[in-house]
């Protein structure tokens, strides 16, 4: 079976972002990326999966050239073969994912692992779209994961507690934190990756519905008070919650 | 051509949910600005209150009825939702941002080929155009989007969008009978958190830290939350800790919550968290440490021991509410 994983390339998540000139964009300086957070849960269990099953994995990204970086860590991490659909300009997220669906198809891969968000501009949808366009089943925010032949057994978190949900291959299933512990790159893995070639192709096209007009900073929240420094200062915290604020 | 907009209502145990309440106020305050008419969607089987609506501003609801579709199936869903979206006509469609909406509201934008705008924090008019502003990068930043589709969707966070009344009327139910719901994808099984609020849901959080030193100290967490009638949360550090579950973090990697509380004890506000937490109405923190970062974002602050100040919390609000 061949199993694939699509994996974004993020800022860090501590880094700081300031917005560009233009209003439209970020800032680069000082901004380091890394592999989508969420989406080494995705490789890792690509990973679990082939174990289990043998198969051949293949990691799908679509962006720029430094996407590369994400692609080497998910080979580093043990995925067999990467492709990069090499599109340097903004998409939006249905136009991420008909691409996306192209290429999966082209690959043939009856499993697909997406993260459950990408954690720059979080939609949470890429995995869902694409499955739909796709004709593939799809469950996501995904804890729990299981093959029983063709059948697809995964739990999903939803408030309160958990969905189990059943459906059968081909099918795209979206990693939530929690599914498994990623593994770390061994020196041979990084080494090994050193040497695979990436597969460039451009993304397919496709339009998009979402335009982009302007970013902007949240208010900044007013300096709060600080009611006092020990236990004293309680009474005087609930009763501004109480009387000022009003919540409770 | 004439705007029409579509809400989903989503219902769990034949309970309209709050946060459709709030989505459909919103449809109402759209459709009086933008002139145009708003109906409602609910799938499910047994459903309570329907008509209720009608005080929120919708007056027209289509019940999609089946007794296999009272828990959510991707699959069923989204057919029903994205075929009645195109009968109808549909220009608008707006969808609770509960893990729900999350699933679903995507699977129809591939469906009918439309934008989307996912957890929108306001609906603006311009022009008779809608700009959704949506936080990104885990709300550090906010972005103004406007879709140029034929069909346009938008997901709005629950507890932000205001689900006021506007007058006494029934809504009209019109309820139809599925046949043969595609049932591909389906939910088997719900395992529910015992008798716990979570805290995407609840109107008041507290939330524990690193700064609460163990898994047994959290009985006070708990104490103070089951007083407040608030949900319990907690910092990925504890949680990476293992003394507390996934199910309750806070943060980029965790929950986005936005309650009208928020109470931090011992959390120290790093910017991951805070992507969580920012948009909570009021914020409290209790650090022993005067520069931690959560006190920047909080409105009210105790620059102390946790162990002294929650347990004098915990007597005064049983003062309060006796
Ligand atoms: C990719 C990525 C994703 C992340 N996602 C998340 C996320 O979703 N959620 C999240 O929370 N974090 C997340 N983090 C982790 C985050 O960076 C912090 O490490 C974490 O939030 C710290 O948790 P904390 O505040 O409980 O602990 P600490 O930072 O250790 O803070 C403990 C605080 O307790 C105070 N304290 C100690 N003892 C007492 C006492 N007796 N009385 C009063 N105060 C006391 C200290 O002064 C300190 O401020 C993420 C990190 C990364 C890299
Ligand atoms: N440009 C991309 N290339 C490959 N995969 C992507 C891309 N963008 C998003 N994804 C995948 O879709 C998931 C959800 O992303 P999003 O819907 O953007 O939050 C991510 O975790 C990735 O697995």
């Amino acid at each position: 079976m061949k199993i694939a994983v699509c994996v974004s390339h993020v800022p860090d998540t501590a880094a700081k972002i300031n917005i560009a000139g233009d209003g439209k964009g970020i800032d680069q300086t000082g901004v380091t990326y890394v592999v989508n957070p969420y989406d080494e849960f995705a490789i890792e269990e690509t990973l679990k999966t082939k174990e289990k099953l043998g198969g051949e994995t293949v990691a799908i990204s679509l962006g720029g050239e430094a996407n590369k970086e994400t692609l080497r860590k998910a080979l580093a991490m043990g995925i067999d073969s990467a492709v990069l659909l090499k599109d340097e300009s903004y998409r939006d997220s249905l136009s991420v994912a008909k691409a996306l669906a192209e290429e999966i198809k082209t690959q043939n891969a009856e499993l697909v692992f997406f993260g459950k968000q990408s954690v720059d501009f979080d939609n949470s949808v890429v995995g869902q779209m694409t499955a739909e366009l796709l004709g593939y089943n799809c469950i996501s925010v995904v804890v729990d994961f299981k093959l029983e032949g063709n059948k697809v057994i995964a739990e999903r978190e939803i408030e309160g507690g958990k969905e189990v949900v059943e459906t059968l291959l081909p099918a795209i299933i979206t990693a939530q934190k929690g599914l498994n512990e990623p593994r770390y790159a061994s020196l041979k893995g990084i080494m090994s990756a050193k040497k695979k070639v990436i597969e460039e192709k451009p993304a397919a096209a496709a339009t998009n519905f979402v335009d982009a007009v302007t970013m902007k900073r949240p208010a900044p929240k007013q300096a709060g008070k600080i009611v006092g420094t020990d236990a004293t200062a309680v009474p005087e915290l609930i009763r501004l919650l109480h009387e000022e604020a009003k919540v409770i | 051509m004439g705007n029409k907009i579509l809400v989903l209502l989503e219902q769990r145990n034949g309970q309209i949910k709050k946060a459709s309440l709030e989505a459909v106020k919103t449809a109402y305050d759209l459709s009086s600005k933008l002139s145009c008419e708003s109906e409602a969607i609910v799938i499910g089987n047994d459903i309570e209150n329907m008509e209720s609506i009608g005080n929120y501003g919708i007056g027209k609801v289509k019940h999609y009825k089946h007794s296999d579709l009272q828990n959510y199936s991707p699959s069923a869903y989204s057919k029903i939702l994205a075929e009645h979206a195109k009968e109808t006509g549909a220009s608008i469609i707006i969808i609770p941002n509960t893990s729900l909406g999350k699933d679903l509201a995507p699977r129809i934008a591939a469906k009918l080929d439309a934008g989307l705008a996912m957890d929108c924090i306001s609906l603006d008019i311009q022009n008779s155009e809608i700009v959704a502003t949506r936080p990104i990068y885990a709300g550090k930043v906010l972005l103004d989007v406007k879709l140029n589709s034929t069909v346009k969707i938008f997901t709005l966070r629950p507890n932000v969008f205001t689900a006021a009344m506007v007058g006494e009327s029934k809504a009209d139910i019109e309820s139809v009978n599925v046949d043969n719901p595609d049932l591909s994808t389906k939910v088997v099984e719900i395992k529910k958190s015992e008798g716990k609020l979570d805290v995407a849901e609840a109107e008041i959080i507290v939330s524990g830290g690193r700064g609460m030193k163990s898994a047994e100290h959290f009985n006070m967490v708990e104490e103070l939350a089951q007083l407040l009638g608030a949900a319990s949360g907690a910092s990925r550090a504890v949680v990476d800790a293992g003394w507390r579950p996934h199910s309750e973090q806070v943060g980029q990697t965790g929950k986005t919550v936005s309650p009208t509380l928020y109470i931090a004890l011992g959390i120290s506000g790093a910017i991951q968290h805070l992507a969580g937490m920012r948009s909570s109405k009021y914020i409290v923190a209790v650090n022993k440490d005067k520069d931690a970062p959560i006190f920047q974002i909080a409105d009210y602050g105790i620059v102390g021991d946790i162990f002294e100040v929650v347990p004098a919390m915990i007597e005064e609000i049983k003062k309060i509410k006796s």
